[in-house]
């Protein structure tokens, strides 16, 4: 198995390399092929080892490949823990992968518009996209399949990385060097959160194995670890949350999210990538992985649950006043990331996990459908020019209806019964905050379905709002473009009632995931599991439901009914609305206080430190003073033989008084 | 009877006129030249004394070496002169300041 393993990790590398440092020589189709098949033979083997564990009861496989080195008794090695969890995100991630990779061929065929003529930069642009986006699939799986932290953490900054490059993709944009700048800076504060966590589990377990540090992790439950004076935390306490701002930096969760609605500046398929199936989903697997950790923090525990549900709320509220298609489909995103981590704050890690997995193909679905309608309208992304286009493109209407569907939590629909029941697990929970966790996320219900309908009335029904020349050119796009919708409808619609049952309920995660008896909220939800159709009814029953419907109404009626009140609103409202759209004030914040005080730093330091100090006074100031001593001496320096001479005759009898005298 | 220190006093008068010869003067190069020869004959005179006041022969060896150096010295010091004379126009010792920084 081994082999296979290696070989789903470095096909998409492979394939990276190929396309990346040949694409000039094998061009555009050599490239789009290269990297599909190494995404494709990927996809195809972790569908393998999916069916492996799934019928066969495959063994979890855990080793190391290659140990790069050995320090002071730790190991570093790289080496692979293939488990349920892996399995179902190497599922997850190689498939939706695969569906942007051939989506990107419909995309990005006309990419030379994008770049300023003769611009340098966008030559075999689209080779360096496939390159890019091979390269992102092979660094999530590399975080996916890791067996050691060292191995995590590559993963980590190598989707980091890759993020960077592809949401400054179109690198003659402002906005997007912004964006991409703003990621990663972002991105840092979290990371450097996440080595110190992984520093601290390295100095107390003395090793940069999971299977090693969960064993041990109960043994050193009750440890403290000395803050200074005579403060002192629990080290679980501890590692867990710096891990989990590590995650919060990923998963883009409140306060660092700002970056996540600027990746927009990237091309769609990258963020269908970066939110579906790569990047964001990191920190849920990531805390997911580490449940045998957090599971020894009540305090972590709490603190990730606050987290996810202020995000899932709050975040969910500016989706409603944002005017580009991409934006809300991306506020959706953070809004959901807050699902997740609140489900993995009320320990329940399985319906987070399945969360992520329902969540990769609507979500993946919607901003593929999203990108189509963005090709449809010429790289128009306002909202407020579209209208009615589902006269004209049927397949990406439906699609995208069905992604909504399953976005809002439609009965039956993949989203609904992980949704649900992560609602219900944090209405279970007992953890700290989870009053407040459970009123958020049933409020965030109503949200998430008003602002997926507003966008899908606004873009699909009413007015047709574009130009002539638009509208005129406005058709389905190519194959390329909706079969990738299409695949990802269908598991968006199916793969909740299909697998529900095993991820939440059954043993697919009972060895995987640890969860204390007193946190196990799940396995109370399983006592009262009958069945999907029984779930189904329990959920219609329930408020989430009619919240999501009446947001679904609500979103209807505003806006293909009366639009006109939307326009009062937003006047009656006017400090609400100012608030969202000023997405409460974190740019601002971020740019006057972090950026503009390290710029501020930045300055003080160049110019008092560096320009007065070290240029000023040590490098010019010796300089000037040598001259200066100088000046004053060469008065000494007559140039008269007979002066020297005195100096001479002068010096000797000085020197023979000494002598002399002493 | 002549003492040995009046020999050394006499060698200290001429080191000292030497010396001055060499602050006061500031007009020839010539006189320089000469100053040192008077500075090198008032340490013979003091060997010479020595030598015969110590009955020793060794000092008065060392006064012909003294001298041949003086001779050789005088000789490359007026060459020198010379040379500078064509060059400059001049053996002004007031002129020749280029020894300076």
């Amino acid at each position: 198995m081994e082999n296979i393993y290696l070989t789903i990790v470095l096909a998409p590398l492979l394939g990276a390399i190929i396309a990346g440092f040949l694409g000039g020589r094998i061009g555009r189709a050599g490239a789009h092929w290269v990297a599909i098949l190494g995404v494709g033979l990927s996809c195809l083997l972790s569908l393998y080892v999916l069916k492996g564990f799934l019928l066969d009861g495959l063994p979890t496989f855990d080793g190391a490949v290659y140990t790069w080195m050995v320090s002071d008794g730790i190991r570093f090695e790289i080496g692979f823990l293939v488990d349920k969890l892996t399995a179902l995100m190497m599922g997850v991630v190689t498939f939706v992968s695969l569906m942007v990779h051939i989506y990107t061929i419909g995309y990005m065929a006309d990419d030379e518009h994008n770049w300023p003529k003769e611009s340098l930069a966008g030559r075999n642009g689209y080779q360096r996209f496939f390159s890019y986006i091979s390269l992102f699939t092979f660094a999530m799986l590399m975080l996916v399949m890791s067996n050691n932290f060292l191995q995590l953490f590559f993963g980590w900054e190598a989707v980091g990385l890759v993020s960077y490059l592809l949401i400054g993709f179109w690198s003659v944009r402002e906005s997007a060097i912004f964006a991409n700048l703003k990621a990663f800076l972002v991105n840092r504060v979290g990371d450097f959160a996440f080595i110190l966590g992984i520093a601290a589990v390295a100095m107390y377990f003395k090793s940069m194995d999971y299977q090693t540090v969960f064993a041990l992790a109960p043994s050193l439950a009750d440890t403290q670890i000395p803050i200074w004076g005579d403060t002192s935390w629990s080290l679980m306490t501890v590692i867990c949350v710096l891990l989990f701002i590590g995650a919060m930096g990923k998963s883009a969760q409140v306060p660092l999210h700002v970056w996540l609605p600027d990746s927009m500046e990237g091309p769609t398929p990258i963020s269908a990538l970066i939110h579906a199936a790569t990047m964001v989903t990191a920190g849920i697997f990531m805390v997911t992985r580490m449940s045998p950790l957090f599971e020894l923090s009540e305090t972590a525990l709490s603190f990730v649950m606050v987290i996810g549900a202020t995000t899932a709320f709050f975040m969910g509220l500016i989706g409603l006043v944002q005017n580009d298609i991409k934006r809300v489909v991306a506020y959706s995103t953070l809004s959901q990331l807050g699902y997740m981590v609140t489900a993995l704050g009320a320990s329940a890690y399985a319906a987070g996990i399945f969360h992520l997995m329902t969540h990769a193909f609507f979500k993946a679905l919607l901003f593929l459908a999203a990108g189509s309608v963005i090709i449809a309208m010429h790289h128009d992304q306002d909202i407020r020019n579209m209208g009615g286009l589902r006269k004209y493109m049927p397949i990406t209407w439906i699609t995208f209806l069905i992604g909504s569907l399953a976005l809002i939590g439609f009965p039956g629909f993949s989203g609904f019964f992980s949704k649900d029941a992560i609602i219900e697990a944090v209405h279970l929970s007992q953890v700290a905050g989870s009053g407040y966790a459970s009123i958020l996320l049933t409020l965030g219900v109503f949200v998430t379905a008003l602002y997926s309908f507003r966008l899908y009335f606004i873009v699909f029904h009413g007015k047709e709002r574009m130009d002539e020349h638009t509208r005129h050119h406005l058709h389905e796009t190519p194959a390329v473009v909706w079969v990738p919708l299409v695949l990802l409808a269908i598991p968006s619609i199916f793969i909740g009632w299909m697998t529900v049952e095993a991820v939440l309920f059954g043993d697919w995660f009972k060895d995987v995931i640890h969860v204390a008896p007193q946190h196990d909220v799940l396995a109370q939800m399983g006592a009262n599991f009958h069945g999907q159709a029984g779930f189904v009814l329990h959920g219609i029953m329930m408020p989430p439901f009619w919240l999501a419907m009446a947001g679904l109404v609500l979103a209807w009626f505003i806006y293909t009914m009366k639009p006109v009140i939307a326009d009062i609103a937003m006047v009656r409202f006017s400090l609400i609305h100012r608030i969202l759209d000023g997405k409460y004030g974190f740019d601002q914040l971020n740019m006057a206080v972090f950026a503009g005080g390290s710029r501020g730093l930045g300055k003080l330091f160049w110019v008092a430190g560096d320009r007065r100090l070290i240029d000023g006074l040590i490098i010019n100031g010796t300089a000037k003073g040598v001259g200066q001593i100088a000046e004053r001496l060469r008065g000494i320096q007559t140039g008269y033989l007979y002066h020297y001479a005195i100096a001479m005759i002068l010096g000797l009898v000085g020197l023979m008084t000494i002598f002399v005298t002493f | 009877m002549i003492e040995l220190s009046d020999f050394l006093m006499l060698g200290g008068i001429l080191f000292s006129i030497s010396v001055a010869g060499i602050f006061i003067n500031r007009k020839n190069l010539i006189v320089l030249l000469m100053c040192i020869e008077l500075m090198l004959l008032a340490v013979n005179m003091n060997f010479v004394a020595f030598s015969h006041f110590l009955g020793d022969m060794t000092g008065q060896v060392f006064v012909f070496f003294i001298l041949t150096v003086a001779a050789a010295e005088a000789a490359i010091g007026l060459a020198i002169l010379v040379v500078l004379f064509r060059n400059r126009r001049t053996i002004d010792v007031e002129d020749l300041d280029a020894l300076k920084g």
